[in-house]
């Protein structure tokens, strides 16, 4: 096959005119994409529970008998469980993602998937597919709508998502693109997030997905008081510090602390007009209040969560699709992330060095994501984790995390309920903390404090085979995760 | 730790059956938390309430922050049990509710005596509080106030009374202006705290917000409240001005000066210096140290 | 001691224990436990649940207990709660037999 800068290159056979894009079939579409054993494909996740689409063409990829495939989907989800027996047929050999929940994530965190998982955050899977460390031959990119030519949106009849911004990179440089929409509409999709000049073939089915599972209705903040004063405590450490002022950046988390930071933020932006110049990343209705409201410029958004932010980006211009590699790529020519003052991220476990877990739970079973999390604790100014000192009765402050998805000297400040830790790296931050009435604590006091009241856990044991490897966003391997030993 | 003239401007009510809650009461930076054993737990989780936050008392770390139970009424066959436990956890303060009369308290007093020698703690280490709830208590707060050397304070509990006067709740409390201010006088007679009763609605920010001025201005030490999100308000509210805190600085160093010189007047500005003006002054740093 | 009834304490809310008592006849006790985080502190919520049994002398009991998270001081309430109910003492238990661990 003749390839140019690893791109397979078609011969020329006559101008095209799109005759035969468009195919109900979507057998039809995998046989022309001359998809075959051990090849490559690719998904996107901005379906995320609502996704039709990998147990679809998976279904149809095993009935053509296809084996050893390595899929690059850029996130799964619990939606995505039959897969274990595409696993376990041989249809699928190989998995790289960013996340993994579920049953799915239970058979892969027992040692049942043949190679190890490969586990990129965001910005590492754009790296990864631009750099050619990953080749995606074939890419199954759903879309809510389409023409007939490919050029295709996040907002369709009957399913919305807002931002394309992770299939974005995969329509780039998947050697074969099909498109597969519930909506096609006339030509041309004007605005289209995926263009014509990428797709190959244009797949419609009845359905693409479940609106339900895709995106929430709203996203609206916690009532927890527990989260609550974990977001004043965030807010009122990023009010006391000199990057907070007019033009100031900052992306949050969905989880219910980090949003609510957003909340506490607002009311002391309206009291001092501050207004900030961008907030980036996952979007939500409270940074959607902000946009509407004057209080941010702009939105730069790679994924759409509830249908509040799904009907913005269609319709305010300053709410901006963003592709994953724009988003947070390491070794582009500058991602977004890289202007952050201020992220908000959050963890399931925080390990006295500053490591962050957002990947495996502490009885050692995969159960997150890595999300965008280390690509922008790397990139912002500030990186302020918030948590929870205990969650039940797993402490979210360890001695060693059980995986590392973030590396300790990415982050800055922990905030928890029970007080706020600065890595003694940024003693810049610590010095004007200090002149502050923030409690603020050591994590070895923390370490303490969870340790008196949850109990010493018993260590999970593992087994010597790794099930998953972790790879950080510059694409080395920073950690690894063994196969859980079943104890009960 | 408690004594009687501790800053109590929140209490926070906990309900006594709730584990989660009752761990983490402590964040919230509540002057006071008060544990429940009485009106919210059903008939038939009294005794698990009362282990429940027993347990707690004996193992988790509260900190600075002032404990209270209020406990069951001596009608009721919980009351000498609720109180027995609590003195043997240790708590702080024993809240009656439901007072009426001095008898009320008095009984409730020797019980605490009795438990108190029965686990070898001092006589007198554990306070009282008492909640007025009924137009019989109002009429009676003052010789309730005196009742006992153990009262830190009385409370006015209003959801009852206000049924008691045959009237309901308003958002500008008229109904409650001649309790609330007949109770204030019995406290400040007595030299004890006066705290207000709960808001139920914790959406309506406006109405609360209103209502912990106003309780203020009659002079309340502090308020009841239901959910750890009203605290921040009541702080806010009984925070002192600038300017308030300067004078009151000011007022200070005057006296330490008078002090100094041994000076048998003094005066700020040309203005006499009386002790209502030294106390308010000393209250003011209180609750601006408390504020941060 | 001895049973006079069987009986539960506690509830399956999140950071809660559920405790049921009963007799059985094998004469010995048998703690039965499901828990979010029976792999980290199982053997410890079990040894818990034993001790209270033995401070109680009980003997010839089966626990059945359903943990969602529960503090240790939790754990000991809600056994005390069900131990107490099972003797028929909920009402007039003395808490300094009980009670006299600092």
């Amino acid at each position: 096959m003749n390839r140019i800068h690893g791109k397979m290159i078609k011969p020329y056979k006559g101008p095209f005119d799109g005759v035969g894009k468009v195919t109900s079939s979507l057998r039809e579409a995998i046989q022309r994409a001359d998809l075959k054993d051990g090849m490559t494909i690719s998904f996107h996740h901005h379906f995320r529970e609502g996704d039709y689409i990998i147990n679809t063409v998976m279904d149809q990829i095993a009935e053509l008998g296809i084996k050893n495939l390595t899929i690059i989907p850029s996130s799964l989800g619990k939606v995505h469980e039959p897969l274990i027996g595409h696993i376990e047929s041989g249809v699928v050999r190989e998995i790289h993602t960013s996340g993994l929940r579920g049953k799915l994530a239970e058979f892969v965190s027992d040692g049942k998937l043949g190679t190890p998982l490969i586990i990129r955050s965001h910005g590492g899977r754009a790296r990864a597919i631009e750099a050619g460390e990953v080749k995606i031959d074939v890419a199954f990119l759903a879309a809510p709508r389409s023409d007939k030519m490919g050029n295709a949106s996040g907002n369709g009849k009957y399913t919305q998502c807002g931002s394309l911004g992770y299939a974005i990179v995969d329509a780039k440089y998947a050697d074969t693109v099909i498109l597969i929409t519930d909506d096609l509409c006339d030509y041309p999709n004007i605005k289209p997030s995926i263009t014509q000049d990428l797709v190959d073939s244009v797949v419609v089915l009845d359905s693409i997905g479940d609106p339900n599972g895709i995106a929430s209705g709203a996203t609206r903040f916690t009532k927890n008081p527990k989260e609550l004063k974990i977001a004043e405590y965030a807010a009122n450490t990023i009010m006391s510090l000199p990057l907070y002022k007019t033009g100031f950046s900052f992306q949050t988390g969905s989880g219910g602390s980090s949003l609510a930071v957003t909340r506490y933020l607002k009311e002391n932006m309206k009291l001092n007009d501050i207004k900030a110049s961008f907030a980036l990343g996952g979007i939500t209705q409270p940074m959607v209040e902000l946009l509407e409201e004057g209080f941010v410029g702009c939105l730069y958004d790679v994924q759409s969560f509830d249908l509040t932010s799904t009907a913005s980006i269609a319709k305010n211009e300053n709410h901006i699709e963003i592709s994953a590699s724009q988003y947070a790529n390491p070794s582009n020519k500058g991602c977004m992330a890289s202007m952050l003052d201020f992220v908000i991220l959050s963890a399931l476990e925080i390990d006295t060095d500053f490591n962050v877990n957002v990947m495996t739970g502490s009885d050692g079973v995969i159960m997150g994501a890595s999300g965008g999390h280390c690509d922008t604790a790397a990139s912002a100014k500030v990186t302020i984790v918030v948590a929870p000192l205990y969650r039940g009765r797993l402490a979210t402050v360890v001695e060693k995390v059980t995986s590392v998805i973030t590396p300790g000297n990415t982050v800055d400040i922990f905030v928890t309920e029970r007080g706020i830790a600065v890595n003694p790296r940024r003693k810049d931050l610590l010095e004007i903390l200090e002149k502050t009435t923030l409690p603020l604590v050591t994590m070895d006091d923390l370490l303490e404090k969870v340790d008196r009241l949850v109990g010493k856990p018993v260590p999970i044991e593992f087994e010597e085979r790794i099930v998953a490897k972790i790879e950080y966003r510059d694409g080395s391997i920073i950690d690894t995760i063994r196969q859980r030993k079943n104890t009960l | 730790m408690t004594n009687k003239d501790r800053l109590r401007r929140t209490m926070l009510y906990v309900p006594g059956s709730n584990p989660g809650m009752i761990a983490d009461s402590m964040i919230y930076g509540a002057d006071s938390i008060m544990f429940d054993l009485e009106d919210s737990i059903s008939l038939k989780e009294k005794d698990t309430a009362r282990h429940l936050v027993y347990e707690a008392l004996k193992q988790l770390d509260f900190g600075e922050v002032e404990l209270v139970c209020r406990v069951n009424g001596l009608d009721t066959p919980y009351g000498e049990r609720d109180i027995e436990a609590m003195v043997a956890a240790g708590i702080h303060v024993i809240r009656l509710p439901k007072t009426e009369t001095v008898q009320d308290v008095k009984a409730v007093e020797i019980l605490i005596e009795q438990y108190e020698k029965k686990y070898g703690l001092e006589t007198g280490s554990i306070k009282m509080m008492a909640a007025v709830e009924s137009a019989l208590g109002i009429m009676n707060a003052h010789e309730i106030a005196h009742a006992s050397k153990r009262l830190v304070g009385i409370a006015i509990g209003a959801e009852d009374y206000v049924t008691n006067l045959k009237t309901t709740r308003s958002a500008s409390g008229i109904e409650l202006i001649y309790a609330r201010s007949q109770l204030l006088n019995a406290a400040r007679s007595a030299g004890i705290a006066a705290l207000d009763t709960v808001f139920s609605d914790v959406e309506d920010i406006e109405n609360f917000d209103n209502e912990v001025r106003l309780i203020k201005q009659l002079g309340f030490d502090g308020k009841s409240v239901i959910n750890p999100r009203q605290i921040p308000i009541v702080h806010e509210i009984f925070t002192p001005t600038e300017h308030e805190v300067t004078h009151a600085q000011a007022v200070i160093e005057a006296i330490k000066e008078a002090e100094a010189k041994g000076l048998g007047v003094i005066s700020l500005k040309g203005k006499m210096i009386d002790k209502p003006i030294v106390d308010r002054a000393i209250r003011i740093i209180e609750l601006k140290k408390a504020s941060r | 001691m001895e049973i006079v009834k069987s009986s539960s304490a506690g509830t399956l809310d999140s950071c809660d224990i559920q405790i049921r008592i009963e007799t059985n006849e094998i004469g010995t006790n048998e703690i039965y436990l499901k828990s979010v985080v029976e792999m980290q502190f199982g053997d410890q919520i079990k040894s818990l649940i034993s001790g209270v049994l033995d401070k109680h002398n009980l003997k010839g009991v089966t626990v059945n207990a359903v943990d969602r998270g529960a503090l240790d001081c939790t754990i000991k309430a809600r056994v005390e709660s069900a131990v107490m109910r099972a003797l028929g003492r909920e009402i007039l238990e003395d808490w300094s037999v009980i009670h006299h661990d600092k």
